[in-house]
């Protein structure tokens, strides 16, 4: 795990979305917010159930298109990649769904099987190759999603509501692989229900409540002195899902 | 997993190829004929006598007289072996074939439930037979299928004066040997080839009721489909097929056929 | 009935017999019709996988008509290709009417549209779950196919099976582009017609009986490799 080698330094290109809304069957479910990510940062997405959080993280991934607004990258589009709650995993061997991943991103055949090794070390998956991804516990199932998310070496990873899912120890490692993403030079974007989630990992907070954007501020600060009321009633527990 | 897959693979190229691979062995002939024929074990006896002496195989598809006629129209067999005299006449004078000649006879019977309730048995000729049959309104199955047997049995109900219908006429529109299997089960009257009745295994309670009026002779003929029609045919060895049969030879081998211990086709090609 | 019990020792007696004929008709079943499903696989298994994923105007037309083309009587596909290979019909040339090589093409038609109807039934099914995910990882429409064909092929075995099923239990096809040529072109089926057809019924039910058994054999052999494979790939 300490010999993390860096992304190689670039800008990663600034994520800007201008006026997006989403609708659906003449239901809004996220009114049109602006919001700009650059940098390397860890932006934690938060909210009650229903928020939109996941809408959101779709429609900056590019999974989904917009009813309203414009999502673009400025510049060049960034590697990316998504990490879901629940992970969804080929029915193959661990191996396989890794140099499934580096086949698709171009890595050539014989370079595959080493790399994936060395992620699924990384991750503490290598006594697990061999068995089939779909029977691995969910702790480990998310870790071999991480690893293929590593092995696209992404400069901004999503992640939606990693955790939900998970035993302590299975979240410990999940925080764990995405401060190393981070130290490697990666952007996250990651959305989070859990309030000591949110404080461990994030350098700012977006908190969105019933479709809306109520606030974008540094984390620091949105714990010590949330602009909102709804930001003020999310941190003294009345607003959890 | 891969390799299971290649192999399958092969197979079925293999399969594919057989189809070609088979033809270029032994030459042979392709010969349409009849159900009652083939069914009547008549080409297991002969042809393998005919291949001995000139070295061609014959595939017989054995379907009805229509069919055949339709198969040999079409130019997808070398060769013709029916029972349809008017038929094939027509089929020469068409241009479809350029010679026909009498190869054999064997005769239809009249078969019925074991009790007989319409009186066949005591019938003088087939024509009162039928006119009985009609008159008791006892259940009759016909073939139905436009065969030779069936067009036989139309131009016999035709010639008693009997216009066939009703209830208790029921046209199956199957072969020779279904159509038995049907009056058998449902104890109806049924006029059959002796060929196919005497091989016939599931009688229950069927018998041979009336049978020896001439009327209910069967005439087969071999006929030469026409070179100028279907140029791409084995014209030569269908001839040789066609010459074998009407040889002192093929009619010897058709005399020696027997099922059960019966003659059941009589050579009658003239020696001219 | 003593018809019955008949038959199961005339099946029997056919079976321990090792009748070259028997054993040559049998032969020719198999590769008649494990041939046809593994054509019709080769065609159907992408296509199917391509109507799954593929948005186009008329899509909904043609998983109508490719549903409704599995209910296709055999002896209309055995027609239709009774015409194309007639002499007197365009593909007469080639000569392959009354051959093998004439059944496996009527089969593959029967086959062809049960295979990809139900392969994109599959594979749909299977796409609603993994769409997020491979788009994701930016996996393009072409790159799906495979994937997913690999990865539904549990199902898929199945899928070919019942092609092979109604490959191997069809007569009506085999019976008018085959001939039911002795030696050439009978097989399993139109043996048991013509036995059927003399009255023969022990003998016509023994075939009916070795036939069930080998297509048993058949699904078996499947069922044993899906098996294993599952348990090593889950």
């Amino acid at each position: 795990m300490n010999d993390l080698r860096r992304l190689p330094v670039t800008v990663i290109p600034p994520l800007a979305l201008e006026g997006v809304g989403f609708t659906h069957r003449g239901q809004t479910l996220l009114h049109p917010l602006d919001l700009r990510l650059e940098g390397c940062h860890r932006t934690l997405v938060m909210g009650p159930n229903g928020a939109g959080k996941s809408l959101l993280m779709r429609l900056a991934h590019g999974l989904l298109a917009p009813t309203r607004g414009r999502v673009s990258w400025e510049g060049r589009p960034p590697r990316q990649a998504m990490v879901f709650q629940r992970p969804v995993l080929l029915k193959r061997s661990a191996l396989a769904n890794l140099t499934y991943a580096l086949a698709i991103n171009g890595t050539p055949r014989r370079r595959r099987k080493a790399l994936a090794r060395e992620a699924l070390e990384r991750f503490g998956l290598a006594a697990l190759e061999k068995r089939p991804a779909r029977v691995l516990s969910g702790g480990e199932q998310q870790r071999l999603a991480l690893a293929r998310a590593w092995l696209a070496e992404p400069e901004v990873l999503f992640l939606d509501e990693p955790t939900a899912a998970l035993d302590p120890a299975a979240i410990q490692a999940v925080e764990a692989a995405v401060r190393d993403f981070h130290r490697r030079g990666t952007r996250i974007l990651m959305t989070t229900h859990n309030l000591q989630q949110a404080h461990r990992l994030a350098d700012d907070i977006v908190l969105l409540f019933g479709g809306r954007l109520v606030e974008h501020s540094p984390a620091e600060r949105f714990f010590a002195d949330p602009q909102t009321p709804e930001g003020r009633a999310f941190i003294r527990g009345e607003l959890v899902w | 997993m891969k390799t299971a897959g290649l192999t399958l693979v092969a197979i079925g190229l293999t399969g594919l190829s057989l189809g070609a691979s088979a033809q270029d062995e032994t030459p042979f002939i392709t010969l349409a004929s009849t159900t009652s024929t083939e069914a009547s074990g008549l080409f297991d006896a002969i042809i393998p006598q005919f291949t001995e002496d000139t070295g061609i195989d014959v595939r017989v598809v054995a379907v009805g007289t229509g069919q055949a006629f339709e198969i040999a129209r079409r130019g997808d067999a070398d060769s013709l072996l029916v029972h349809d005299t008017v038929g094939e006449e027509r089929f020469v004078e068409a241009g479809y074939g350029t010679e026909r000649a009498d190869v054999m006879v064997n005769d239809f019977v009249l078969i019925g439930p074991g009790g007989d309730p319409a009186g066949i048995s005591e019938a003088e000729s087939v024509a009162e037979a039928l006119s009985r049959i009609a008159e008791a309104e006892a259940p009759f199955a016909s073939r139905g299928d436009d065969s030779g047997t069936n067009r036989a049995e139309l131009r016999l109900w035709d010639a008693a004066g009997v216009e066939p219908g009703g209830e208790w006429y029921r046209e199956l529109g199957s072969g020779m040997g279904p159509t038995l299997n049907t009056a058998a089960g449902m104890d109806a009257y049924v006029m059959s080839d002796r060929a196919t009745w005497v091989a016939f295994d599931n009688r229950q309670d069927l018998a041979l009721l009336f049978e020896g009026d001439e009327a209910l002779f069967n005439q087969y003929g071999s006929i030469l489909i026409s070179e100028e029609r279907h140029p791409h045919l084995k014209h030569d060895l269908a001839e040789q097929w066609h010459a074998w049969l009407l040889s002192e030879e093929g009619q010897q081998a058709i005399a020696d056929f027997t099922v059960k211990g019966q003659q059941l086709f009589f050579p009658n090609a003239r020696s001219d | 009935m003593s018809d019955d019990a008949n038959a199961f020792q005339t099946a029997l007696a056919l079976i321990l017999g090792r009748d070259p004929d028997l054993i040559g008709i049998v032969a020719l079943s198999l590769q008649v019709s494990l041939s046809a499903v593994l054509i019709a696989a080769l065609i159907a298994l992408p296509l199917g996988a391509a109507l799954a994923l593929w948005r186009f105007p008329g899509r909904g037309a043609v998983i109508v008509i490719l549903n409704a083309l599995m209910g296709l009587p055999p002896v209309v596909a055995g027609l239709a290709v009774y015409l194309l290979l007639s002499r007197a019909g365009p593909l007469g040339e080639f000569g392959l009417l009354f051959t093998p090589g004439a059944m496996v093409i009527a089969q593959v038609i029967l086959v062809l549209p049960i295979i990809a109807a139900l392969t994109r039934q599959q594979v749909e099914e299977l796409h609603g779950d993994y769409r997020e995910q491979l788009t994701s990882m930016g996996v393009t429409l072409a790159r799906r196919i495979p994937t997913l064909l690999w990865d539904a092929r549990f199902g898929l075995t199945t899928v070919m099976l019942a092609g092979f099923g109604r490959a191997s239990a069809e007569v009506g096809a085999v019976m008018i582009v085959g001939g039911n040529i002795d030696g050439v072109t009978r097989v399993m089926t139109t043996a048991i017609v013509l036995e059927t057809s003399k009255g023969n019924l022990p003998l016509a039910l023994g075939l009916g009986i070795v036939l069930l058994g080998l297509v048993a054999l058949v699904n078996a052999a499947a069922h044993l490799v899906g098996e294993t494979a599952r348990r090593r790939l889950g």
